[in-house]
């Protein structure tokens, strides 16, 4: 957070930092641990994960667009339902743009791009951050949480549908149209696909483990030792050791 | 009655909320360490589940199928939720100050946990009836209840467990979680 409230003077510089700060720092899913629901329900091939990814960052930045070009007539008091009825539209759009677009797809993630309206991830930087900043700066926060959303998104569908499958990118003609047809790439295992990666106990054991993985690289850089970011971490990690 | 027994059964154990469809992982994995706010958590979702798939049931029904707006759903159904929530916390506010103490922390956070609005989507999806709807949302916040109550047990266990660091925390409680969907699959014979 320290790059978002720095001086106008360095605005460029900070407003990078505000990027990458929410990309990979305070990446939604892996360190704030938001939004789960839809990071595990959809990431059982790369297709769903890359539509729902992209829905996400559509309403992300279209509600941190309108709340922040809107912060001085919302009341404070009734903010929150206004954020909340500002990201349902956007929901909606999106829910309709998906209908009438990749109709296939949508029919796969339908409830989950439903539900994007009660992440939490959503509500928490427009309270946080959009309904403070100009419009500028509040999309390109949005921005950086739908990239560091879509990461973990990918990472995680990328290495369900490698084990699941033995594919990657099949499918993802339902999103981008024909062209796209031609993009899978088969892995080519000799032995029968991991059959439990595709089902839900998969999902947690899977997201379980990459989660301990990027932890464990993450203590590894000595940037992040000292970081406040972690502190959400430390306390669980220290108790374990106590 | 078969229908709804089924019905029932469906949503508690084989397609479990929490653990076969990921819906209400936030209160899942975040008011879980201990056991007693676990179960206030619980009691609160299925207090505020059961009304709100109700409400959005009859508001689905009386309002948006006949004025063809069914597209609204989501706006409508969100609001309707949040109105819920706020009229139960007026409600124990005045009529149970004791519960409310224990339960009024939760009950804010209820209004952004999906399993409400997925409760509330599926049953306007699936067009049950209302006594469906209502057994299909008692079900769900019941095996939402249990599993959030199991979970809690399995992680205050879990709290002396000697751990590699980079797993203590999140990593092994989702993956415990996995575990536990794993043994959940198995009430998949059941249907």
């Amino acid at each position: 957070m320290s790059g978002t409230n720095a001086a106008a003077g360095g605005a460029n510089a900070a407003a990078g930092g505000a990027f990458t700060d929410a990309v990979i720092r305070r990446n939604p899913a892996w360190i704030q641990l938001l939004g789960l629901c839809p990071l595990l329900a959809v990431s059982n091939s790369l297709v769903n994960a890359i539509g729902l990814a992209l829905a996400s960052g559509f309403v992300m930045l279209g509600s941190a667009l309108a709340i922040s070009a809107l912060r001085t007539w919302i009341p404070s008091r009734v903010r929150l339902p206004c954020f909340v009825l500002v990201i349902a539209t956007f929901t909606t759009l999106s829910v309709l743009l998906l209908e009438a677009y990749a109709f296939e797809l949508y029919l796969r993630i339908a409830l989950f791009v439903q539900i994007i309206v009660s992440n939490c991830m959503i509500l928490g930087r427009m309270e946080a951050f959009a309904s403070r900043q100009p419009p500028w700066r509040a999309c390109l926060d949005a921005l950086g949480t739908a990239t560091g959303f879509a990461i973990a998104l990918v990472a995680l569908g990328g290495v369900r549908e490698a084990l699941g499958q033995g594919s990657l990118l099949a499918g993802m003609e339902h999103l981008f149209g024909p062209i796209a047809a031609g993009w899978r790439i088969d892995l080519g295992f000799d032995t029968a696909p991991f059959l439990i990666a595709l089902l839900p106990p998969g999902a947690f054991i899977i997201a379980g483990l990459l989660l301990g993985l990027a932890n464990s690289l993450g203590n590894a850089l000595p940037s992040n030792r000292n970081n406040d970011e972690q502190g959400k971490t430390n306390p669980d990690i220290r108790k374990a050791e106590g | 009655m078969a229908d709804l027994a089924l019905i029932l059964i469906g949503a508690l154990l084989v397609n479990n909320f929490v653990l076969a469809q990921f819906l209400g992982l936030c209160p899942f994995m975040g008011v879980t360490k201990s056991f007693a706010p676990a179960l206030a958590m619980g009691l609160a979702t299925t207090f505020v589940l059961t009304l709100a798939a109700i409400a959005c049931h009859l508001i689905h029904h009386a309002l948006l199928i006949p004025l063809g707006l069914e597209w609204l759903r989501i706006i409508v159904f969100i609001a309707v939720i949040a109105s819920v929530v706020q009229f139960t916390e007026l409600y124990l506010r005045s009529a149970s100050p004791l519960l409310h103490q224990s339960l009024g922390l939760y009950l804010p956070l209820i209004t952004t946990n999906c399993a409400v609005l997925g409760v509330a989507l599926l049953v306007a999806g699936e067009g049950l009836s209302l006594p469906g709807a209502i057994v299909f949302a008692m079900g769900a916040a019941a095996g939402f209840s249990l599993v959030m109550m199991m979970f809690s047990a399995i992680r205050e266990r879990l709290e002396g467990a000697d751990l590699p660091r980079a797993f203590a925390g999140a990593p092994i409680a989702l993956v415990t979680a996995g575990l536990m969907s794993l043994g959940f699959l198995g009430f998949a014979g059941l249907d």
